[in-house]
């Protein structure tokens, strides 16, 4: 019975997590349209909520090209790659205290960042088998980034962690009953959210893609359903890292009144809105200028997080 | 009309040591036009350039074929002339302006001239678009290839014996050997554009940016040669854009040319016809009533207001910025209202007529134009915020793309590109044209030079815009909106009505068009982009002999390479954003 459970639970996570990804296409594009003072897509269905499925039906019928040029084994494994470690990232997230994949795994953030890193394999290789220059530059971009913003992405986790003495992303949640984490860990709480806008490659940290640079960077070459998968792998990706604000610094389902799983929407919900809020605001900045923000300033700010959390523990800790 | 016959006091400055004087040529505008011998051009060139009091810029270099011209009494043997146009840029506003034309007699049986890149590095793409279109040979050129029209090109197609219509030649037929070779000669070779393919440490990359790529504003293409994403070398490569403008006013009445000159800088819209009616006007000897002058003062300042509103929207974007461009637009779009109003379209309005305007301002038009000047102030405040104070593109944009204005003025940068650089040079206030001389309004410059002085020049300059017009409201007068002149192309409609005469003159005017005396005279405004002049023969015909279109951005493309190398590839689409150019406006 647990076992039917479990696959029951793992079904409907999956399809609320694609349809939550497809929908935000048609949300972001809306509040684009708000924020920028035109109407954004409104036809299909009502006030064009339907757009998603129209255009998952026509990316689903165009022709699935790949250039010959390519090197056809991953350039087609690239974005299925790309789309898997984002929905695996999402089987630690704790929708509520009794819903969630593998809420209570141990190494709950571990299992979360070792996702992501590996997502950075997609758009390497996607820009790297489509064997063009302008997608190659995307992929190089997405390396290099990538590889810089993780280095502080777990470091940011870190004080969290230390403060719910558990990996676990229950037990975190639950730690924050008194206290949402943003509070004590706002420093964590920012690193958090800038190295997760740069892991989903979003404006202004969406170098990899860097539209009015390199064309369309490491997807340059992917058209149909292949671009849709790294187009929806982005949208989840935002989804998980908002739901991974959420979980972490924002008290997860926690919240009086409400039932909690609505509170778990709302929080993330806000939270993604806030991403797109930032895409329609800021410019880009330069792809070394990206790096210097995060070894020069990031990872500094990450580390004295770290100490000064630990410091704190061991002077007010009853144990200490 | 504007007919000086040149001083004589002033030949001496230009007379190389020993030689006879140069034999003037009266023009019927004020520009100084001397001839002098192939071998003496370049020392006089050298001499004007070290000589005078500031700097001479190498404006313009352009050729005329003069094999079947009738009218040239006075003017020494030629079949081919090159004209190069020089301007004074000095930094004292009280100093007169001065402009002087050298004029170069070549003979069919030997088409050579010799380079002057030595002298101005701007000669370059110049010599190379005569090399192209007239088929004269530039001895001591270093990269003497074709550059508007495509490599495999055959013939030169601003020479008169050259046909002009699709219909004079044989229906175009690409046969499997043709494309075979059209496509060879597409095959990249970086030997051919100057490149090396490895360093002692490293292979390059070569990135073939464009002629289509989201930031190219049009079709443009730079070819890159990367190290890494830092760029080593960049090749531009224009003519994609290439309508033959120039061949056109050879085959279009003066007055159905109007149209052709809304399409060159095409953001622009009538500041195109500006410099092209009042060429024509110079040749006919046409005074403008006040009124006409005015509306086409307004009108052109409201022109620049939507360029620099595309400008400003498009810059933010090429650094990444996705929201001003909307916002701006929809304040273009206002601009374009008012337009719509007064001239019936919005882009191309072809609103100027020789003599005047098309027709009077309608009912209501300053109510209107009020409303908009108290509209646009408060969203560029709002823009000042959005853009110019943002952190991020401060960071793209300040100390990025810099030249110094010693390099603008030996490159030919105008407009807001060179006083941006700290030289406060307005033709609009140095040589003032139509009524802008009656105007109030300060010339913006900034100091560096780089992307971010050129955007905040821009800005500027918009609110200057909006004080002339908001002048230009208050003191409008009234009169005719077109000059009582026979060439006035069409005539004042209530005379046409009543009197014979007027009646065929409008006939013939529209239907052949009007016949303007033989004679030559440029025109040149302060266009939205930089200085933009037509430089006009006319052989006593119903057309024009030779139509020259000197244009901001065929010389701005040009500086590319200087101020390029040695950025990353998003500094070079933040320069692309930051030139402001058209590819219209370059290729022609």
């Amino acid at each position: 019975m647990t076992l039917g459970f479990g696959i029951l639970e793992i079904v409907v996570s999956l399809a609320a997590m694609l349809s939550a990804a497809a929908g935000l296409t048609w949300v972001e594009r809306r509040l684009l349209g708000f924020w920028q003072d035109r109407a954004g897509p409104n036809r299909v269905g009502p006030f064009g909520t339907l757009q998603a499925v129209a255009d998952g039906v026509k990316l689903l019928f165009k022709q699935d090209w790949i250039p010959p040029f390519a090197d056809r084994g991953v350039f087609i494994l690239a974005p299925a790659a790309g789309m898997a470690t984002v929905l695996l990232g999402f089987a630690v997230i704790p929708v509520t205290a009794g819903w969630s994949v593998a809420g209570h795994l141990n190494v709950g953030i571990l299992f979360f960042l070792a996702m992501t890193s590996l997502g950075v394999y997609s758009v390497v290789l996607g820009g790297w088998a489509s064997n063009n220059k302008f997608a190659l530059l995307g992929g190089m971009r997405a390396a290099a980034q990538m590889v810089s913003y993780e280095v502080f992405m777990g470091l940011s986790l870190l004080g969290t962690v230390m403060l719910a003495h558990s990996f676990s992303l229950v037990d975190i949640v639950m730690a924050q009953g008194r206290m949402w984490f943003i509070v004590p860990q706002f420093l964590g709480f920012v690193t958090f959210l800038l190295a997760g806008i740069a892991e989903t490659h979003r404006l202004p940290f969406d170098l990899p893609e860097g539209e009015n640079e390199l064309g369309a960077g490491f997807h340059t070459e992917y058209s149909g359903m292949k671009f849709g998968m790294f187009f929806i792998a982005e949208y989840a990706g935002i989804v998980l890292i908002a739901s991974m604000i959420t979980t972490l610094f924002l008290g997860g389902w926690l919240g009086p009144v409400l039932p909690p799983v609505v509170w778990f929407l709302l929080k993330t919900g806000l939270t993604i809105c806030f991403f797109i809020l930032l895409r329609a605001a800021l410019p880009r900045p330069r792809y070394d200028q990206l790096m210097m923000f995060g070894w020069k300033v990031l990872l500094p700010v990450c580390l004295l997080n770290v100490a000064v959390t630990g410091a704190a523990i061991l002077l007010f800790s009853p144990t200490g | 009309m504007d007919q000086t016959v040149v001083r004589s006091e002033s030949i001496p400055k230009v007379r190389p040591a020993g030689s006879a004087p140069a034999p003037v040529q009266e023009v019927r505008d004020d520009v100084e036009t001397l001839w002098v011998s192939r071998e003496t051009a370049g020392d006089v060139l050298t001499r004007l350039k070290r000589s005078a009091p500031t700097r001479m810029m190498l404006f313009d270099i352009t050729a005329i074929d003069e094999r079947q011209r009738t009218h040239r009494a006075g003017q020494p043997d030629s079949d081919f002339t090159i004209v190069y146009h020089l301007m004074q840029f000095d930094r004292a506003s009280k100093a007169p302006h001065r402009e002087v034309r050298i004029k170069v007699a070549l003979l069919m049986a030997s088409l050579t001239m010799p380079s002057m890149v030595d002298i101005w590095p701007n000669a370059n793409w110049y010599e190379r678009e005569i090399f192209d279109l007239f088929g004269i040979h530039f001895s001591g050129h270093p990269d003497l290839r074709r550059i508007l029209t495509p490599p495999t090109w055959t013939t030169h197609p601003l020479r008169k014996d050259h046909y002009a219509r699709a219909t004079e030649m044989k229906p175009y037929d690409l046969t499997e050997d043709r494309e075979f070779a059209e496509q060879e000669a597409l095959r990249f070779n970086p030997e051919a554009w100057g490149m090396q393919r490895r360093s002692a440490n490293s292979d390059f990359m070569f990135l073939n940016l464009g002629p289509n790529h989201p930031s190219v504003h049009g079709v443009f293409r730079i070819v890159l040669q990367l190290e890494g994403e830092e760029i080593v070398e960049a090749v531009p490569d224009i003519g994609f854009h290439h309508r033959g403008a120039e061949k056109m006013g050879e085959r279009q009445s003066w007055h159905s040319y109007i149209p052709y000159t809304d399409r060159i800088d095409y953001l622009g819209g009538v500041m195109n016809n500006f410099p092209y009616v009042m060429a024509v006007e110079q040749l006919a000897g046409i005074t403008v009533p006040p009124r006409a002058e005015m509306i086409r003062v307004m009108l052109a300042e409201l022109f620049r207001l939507a360029s620099h509103l595309v400008f400003y929207g498009t810059m933010s974007q090429d650094v990444g910025q996705l929201s001003p461009v909307f916002y701006m637009f929809t304040d273009r779009e206002r601009v374009f209202e008012i337009i719509e109003a007064i001239c019936g379209f919005r882009m191309h309005p072809a609103w100027f007529r020789i003599g005047g305007v098309a027709a009077d301002l309608p009912q209501g038009w300053d109510t209107l134009i009020r409303s908009f000047l108290d509209y646009l102030p408060k969203r560029l405040d709002e823009y000042e915020k959005l853009v110019m104070r943002n952190r991020l593109f401060k960071a793209r944009t300040v100390g990025v793309g810099a030249y110094s204005l010693d390099e603008a003025i030996e490159w030919g940068i105008t407009g807001p590109g060179l006083r941006a650089c700290g030289l406060d040079w307005d033709y609009r206030r140095r040589h003032p044209y139509s009524c802008y001389d009656q105007l109030e309004f300060d010339i913006p410059v900034a100091q560096k030079g780089d992307c971010y002085d050129r955007v905040v020049v821009h800005i500027a300059e918009m609110r200057q815009s909006l004080r002339i017009i908001r002048q230009c409201l208050d003191q409008m007068p009234g009169g005719p909106v077109k000059a009582d002149h026979p060439l006035t192309t069409p005539p004042p409609r209530a005379k046409t009505m009543h009197d014979i005469e007027t009646l065929i003159t409008h006939f013939l005017n529209v239907s052949w068009g009007p016949v303007i005396p033989a004679g030559e005279a440029r025109a040149c405004v302060e266009a939205t982009k930089g200085l933009n002049s037509y430089y006009l023969v006319s052989d006593g015909g119903t057309m024009s002999y030779r139509t020259r279109i000197r244009t901001p951005s065929f010389a701005h493309l040009q500086m590319i390479p200087l101020i390029s190398r040695g950025t990353y590839i998003a500094d070079l689409i933040a320069i692309i954003g930051s030139i402001d150019f058209v590819m219209a406006d370059v290729d022609r």
